[in-house]
């Protein structure tokens, strides 16, 4: 029976059609919109991911005085623009000629790509492996993290080692962000306090990181005999069954952030002043 | 008292067959208040499918006997009401799809029982009698949570490591055996390294723990509330970090051979 | 002839709830080959249900604790039916039971000191229950079921094979034991999965199979519970013991109707809660009988006191014996003062703080929530008795656990009978599981490796095993007009709550023993559809059986027994009369077995208990036992 075409390529038999399971065609069951999680996370982490390539390759409107965007802090080069008390240290000198906010984006960048909660996002809004719990994901074989790539997720805490220093000069920017214009102390803008905002939400993003909780405490056997780490990941622990949301609002903080000094940069708002 | 009064006719989609074959059939079953799916599945029994196959035991929620699909989720039959579906609402059940099918609700479980051979027991320590354990309850409450668990395999059969992947079920333990790795490695007296026992690297090593791509399936399927990811895994892969990727932990360990 | 595979054993375990399994774990240290049989998976038991602890006088909490004051209050809870020296043996035993778990990796809640904490519990002197929150016979099961595992690694690295001396058959059923001239030799079984028979040979037989709950409609009891082992025995020709005292849990969930009877456990009273009528009143100050009048609160604040301060002040009334809170609620139901699905209220709500109470009662908080949607921090939950615990059993030696009269037959935890005597005090059936599961599973090992020779070893015939299969098989063949098994279930069921329930009269024992003769004329006749793989209805008209042997033993002797004690209430005989006493009430099963399936299946004996030991009975005041004993016991 020769029809001249190729017989179509049986259908896949494994996972939840390996012929041991039970005989059922659809790829999962579920009536609720199970996509709906998924798809979010893809359109808010692709958002982000647009909106911060541009911005960090942009090279520009990332001063405004005495606000820096955190995607250019610390400035490292000489090409950066300058700031009166920093953070700019040109420890990479002149021959870095492309945007300085690529030598610091990352380490930020690093500690969210590892992170764990940002690996089930992507994982999941990306990879769709899986795309939602008990919906048959399309990959005909799966190693997770077992193999390079992926394996390197286990340097997570070494980027949390990372963002401890960053998170630190962002929280200087935010101290420099107590001066105005001409760099006079004692001051707040609307600026101000979208910089605070945003530092305690990064620090809260940091510290209730799983590889933090790890470090403080977790790694212990017996909590008894070290009742101070024990109280410190206590903390960390309420704080990190919070991860998801603080990943989030940190996320949207961060750029909005840089946003706010992009309008000040190129003069579209000015700084509505508190005092 | 009763709630006859207060009783509907439900539709019902459930999945029929064994190992060489089945297909979802409809029923139509009347349902009272306060019930759950199992009642229902009970009542098809009694009424209408004398043979139909189902595994449950405790009704409560204690025993993790009555896994199964419903509406495409895993979830215990028991401990789904039927408050949670609207009347108009066709309720699909079918047999936990990450098994093999034994006939209608029930699957073959031995999958997790293999699994839990694989996992070396609890290692008492040398030179304490019975009675003399001294435990602070501070030091027991993690492995206190992961020992709520009630043996359901929601969460073995929610992974999509296994799940979708059947060759991969020689290599990975599965959400609910490393968390009994991590039970027993917080266990504040398991002696297992004195035999030379490290389930810090074995989680990784011969339990696949690596597989695990933390998309916490396991803990939202879970009846007992055990965060499964958060408390069991992920520590249990930074515990496998110390081992195996930092160089500063291991160096330390190595310096002080101090037991914390 | 039917052709059914065989496989030798040295013992074979019945059941893998806590008895079974610790009798198992037993056997195999001493070098028996051990099979294990259970109707669910491993690790599903009802001893999961269990709540409140496992009572061990360790003194943790209480330094004053010691087994005799452990006997003492197993003996007054038993209202000295107790087999007294099953009872001695249970206190002295038990912490050595419970510490044994920790060696196996179990983990209890801590004293500040680091011990295992000890909780209060009904008719228990001092703090004595220990406990994993409140689940702690899912730590039981599960330590168990860890420690098989661990013996199972050993035999792997041994011999390569993980079942080569410790063998767990999950899902399957035993349908007969059976027998070479008196001696046991083995069981007859079939796969619950398959449909297919098996044999398993072995000289020594547990039966470790629990209750018998599912022979009443409102029951915490789970499908597993049929009276198994208690048929198995009596067709065996083991009898049973004292089978009218049955305990009623006082509180049981009365809604909504799809969990009626499941457990409120005893802790949300220890911890604080209590019970209230419609009125609101808290009722059970009316309620304490006499002998228990010293021992417990006068007024609300003294019993509120000794939450906080136990040693000055006597503990609250809702803690007395569940006999007597089971009674109580009754009443005030009957007398119009009940909520309203039926029960009387339990508050914990107003007593305890959210926080305390969502630690104390983790999982009471989410039974409540998810089952039937009511916040117990934030309302009373409704309670009312439902069928728990039975006491009788089978009878056996207290020492050995061997049963009467049946060479090789053992055993242990609620089949057993005597331990208890006519109430059973809360706590003290986890400890018994694992003090007489031991014990089984010891005398077993030694009765087998006795008969291991070839030439002592029972054999088993084909014709017990053909008659086993044809027996087992006889539903699928019934005629036109047979017996749906759900229909008579539910028959035999509403007979029990309603005629030989938890308050019991003359009259209407005599119509159920009638109902019962007219169900066993039907179950002959019962008949299922399909096929033998995994077939429900196949599998409850076999268990119908055993139900229906089972009922009749209870409504036998509850019709006999005209007095009122523990787990038995006559209305018309409300009192306990000392003269009942010293009398034990046994089934002995008709032989030879009669062809009309109208005819009695149950011989009812009285017989006279042994008197207990001076020394033990030492441990009482006079006063106390003039209460109690018999006049010519007292005098001896």
């Amino acid at each position: 029976m020769a029809t001249g075409t190729e017989p179509p390529r049986p259908r896949q038999l494994t996972g939840v059609h390996d012929t041991s399971r039970a005989a059922i065609a659809a790829r999962h069951l579920r009536t609720d919109r199970w996509w709906l999680a998924p798809a979010a996370t893809a359109a808010g982490l692709l958002a982000f991911v647009v909106y911060s390539t541009w911005r960090a390759f942009a090279n520009a409107d990332y001063y405004a005085a005495p606000y820096v965007s955190p995607f250019y802090s610390p400035c490292l080069a000489e090409n950066c623009v300058p700031m009166q008390d920093g953070p700019n240290w040109p420890v990479f000198g002149s021959w870095w000629t492309l945007s300085p906010a690529l030598l610091i984006l990352i380490f930020p960048l690093g500690f969210r790509l590892t992170c764990y909660y940002y690996r089930k996002a992507y994982y999941r809004g990306f990879w769709a492996s899986p795309p939602a719990c008990a919906v048959a994901e399309p990959h005909s074989a799966y190693t997770g993290e077992t193999r390079f790539p992926l394996i390197l997720q286990n340097m997570h805490r070494y980027f949390f080692y990372a963002a401890l220093p960053v998170a630190g000069i962002l929280t200087y920017d935010t101290v420099l962000a107590f001066r105005d214009s001409t760099y006079a102390w004692g001051h707040m803008g609307l600026g101000t306090l979208v910089f605070l905002v945003n530092i305690v939400l990064i620090w809260a993003y940091t510290l209730s990181c799983h590889s933090c909780r790890h470090i403080i405490g977790g790694r212990l056997r017996h909590f008894s005999k070290h009742p101070v780490r024990y109280r410190l990941w206590s903390w960390v622990g309420k704080l990190n069954a919070r991860h998801m949301q603080l990943a989030w609002a940190s996320l949207i903080s961060v750029a909005l952030c840089d946003f706010y000094v992009y309008l000040l940069a190129t003069g579209t708002i000015t700084d509505p002043r508190i005092f | 008292m009763t709630a006859t009064g207060t009783g509907y006719d439900a539709r019902f989609r459930i999945w029929r067959g064994d190992a060489e074959g089945g297909e979802l059939r409809d029923f139509t079953v009347e349902v009272h208040e306060g019930e759950v799916v199992l009642d229902i599945v009970h009542r098809l029994q009694a009424t209408q499918a004398a043979d139909l196959a189902v595994r449950w035991n405790c009704k409560a929620g204690k025993c993790g006997s009555c896994s199964a699909e419903i509406n495409g989720r895993p979830r215990l039959m028991c401990m789904t009401r039927m408050s949670t579906f609207s009347r108009e609402e066709t309720i699909t059940i079918t047999p936990l799809r990450a098994f093999p099918v034994v006939r209608d609700l029930v699957t073959d479980v031995s999958f997790n029982y293999t699994k839990a051979r694989e996992v070396p027991a609890f290692v008492p320590p040398q030179g304490l009698a019975p009675g003399e354990y001294r435990m602070q309850q501070v030091d027991v409450d993690r492995s206190q949570e992961f020992r709520k668990c009630i043996e359901c395999f929601l969460c073995q059969d929610t992974c999509h490591v296994v799940r979708d992947h059947e060759e991969n079920k020689a290599a990975f333990a599965g959400p609910r055996f490393l968390m009994r790795v991590a039970e027993l490695d917080m266990h504040p007296l398991d002696a297992a390294e004195s035999e030379g026992l490290d389930r810090k690297r074995t989680a990784q090593e011969e339990h696949g723990l690596g597989y695990c791509n933390i998309t916490k399936c396991c803990t939202e399927v879970c009846p007992e509330g055990i965060k499964i990811t958060d408390n069991a895994l992920i520590p249990l892969k930074e515990r496998a970090v110390d081992r195996k990727y930092d160089p500063l932990v291991w160096l330390g360990s190595k310096i002080s051979r101090r037991r914390d | 002839m039917a052709q059914v595979d065989r496989q030798q054993w040295d013992v074979v375990v019945v059941g893998a709830g806590g008895a079974g399994l610790r009798a198992a774990i037993e056997a195999r240290e001493r070098g028996a080959r051990t099979a294990v049989i259970c109707k669910s998976l491993f690790g599903k038991a009802h001893t999961v249900m269990a709540e409140g602890g496992i009572a061990a006088s360790m003194g943790n909490v209480n330094s004053a604790d010691n087994w005799q004051v452990h006997f003492r209050d197993t003996m007054r809870g038993g209202k000295f039916l107790n087999q007294w020296r099953m009872a001695e043996l249970h206190a002295k035993e038990a912490p050595d039971r419970v510490w044994e778990l920790e060696t196996w990796g179990a983990l209890f809640d801590r004293t500040p000191d680091g011990k295992i904490s000890q909780r209060n519990f009904g008719g228990h002197e001092y703090p004595r229950l220990a406990h994993v929150g409140d689940r702690t016979g899912l730590e039981l099961i599960r330590t168990l079921q860890q420690k098989i595992v661990q013996l199972q690694q050993q035999d792997f690295k041994e011999s390569g094979d993980h079942e080569a001396r410790l063998k767990i058959f999950q899902e399957c059923t035993v349908t007969r034991v059976l027998k070479d001239g008196d001696k046991v030799a083995g069981v007859f079984c079939y796969e619950r999965e398959s449909g297919r028979f098996f044999v398993l040979e072995a000289p020594a037989v547990v039966l470790a199979t629990g209750g018998i709950g599912k022979s009443f409609k409102t029951t915490s009891n789970s499908w597993e519970y049929t009276g198994d082992g208690h048929a198995l025995a009596l067709l065996a020709g083991a009898p049973l013991l004292n089978m009218e005292f049955i305990q009623f849990h006082p509180t049981g969930m009365v809604w909504p109707p799809s969990v009626k009877g499941i457990l409120v456990t005893e802790s949300v009273r220890g911890d604080g809660g209590v019970l209230r009528n419609s009125e609101g009143k808290r009722f059970m100050f009316d309620y304490v009988p006499s002998v228990f009048k010293e021992k417990y609160a006068e007024t609300e604040e003294e019993g509120d006191r000794w939450y906080e301060d136990q040693e000055h002040n006597r503990r609250p009334p809702e803690l007395l014996p569940r006999d007597e809170v089971a009674r109580a609620i009754n009443s005030e139901v009957k007398a119009g003062r009940g909520s309203p699905h039926g029960g009387v209220f339990l508050d914990v709500s107003s007593r305890l703080p959210a926080e305390v109470i969502k630690r104390k009662l983790p999982s009471m908080y989410h039974q409540f929530k998810e089952l039937a949607d009511v916040d117990i921090t934030a309302e009373p939950m409704e309670v009312g008795p439902t069928c728990h615990y039975v006491m009788g059993g089978i009878a056996v030696d207290s020492d050995t656990a061997a049963t009467v009269g049946v060479p090789g037959l053992f055993a242990a935890g609620e089949v057993a009978g005597g331990m208890h005597g006519s109430n059973r005090l809360g706590g003290n059936s986890l400890s018994d599981l694992l003090v007489f599961g031991r014990r089984a599973g010891w005398h077993a090992a030694e009765h087998a490796a006795a008969h291991a020779a070839t030439a002592d070893r029972p054999a088993v015939d084909q014709a017990q095993v053909d008659a086993a299969a044809a027996e087992a098989l006889a539903p699928f063949h019934a005629e036109d007009g047979a017996e749906n098994p759900y229909t008579l279930h539910q028959e035999l069921q509403q007979s029990m709550n309603d005629l030989v329930g938890i308050i019991r009269r003359e009259g209407e024992m005599q119509q159920a023993l009638g109902r019962l003769r007219a169900l066993r004329v039907r179950a002959a006749r019962a008949g299922v559809e399909g096929h033998r793989q995994f077939n429900p209805g196949w599998h409850l008209a076999l268990d119908l059986r055993n139900m229906l042997l089972v009922s009749e033993c209870v409504a036998k002797a509850a019709l006999e027994r005209t007095e009122s004690r523990g787990g038995h209430t006559r209305e018309d005989c409300p009192s306990m009369e000392r003269e009942w006493r010293p009398v034990n009430l046994v089934c002995h099963p008709v032989d030879p077995v009669p062809a009309d399936p109208a005819a009695d299946r149950i011989r009812l004996v009285r017989r006279r208990t042994e008197p207990i030991r001076p020394d033990l009975l030492a441990l009482f005041e006079k006063e106390e036992l003039v209460k109690y004993l018999a006049e010519e016991e007292l005098y001896e």
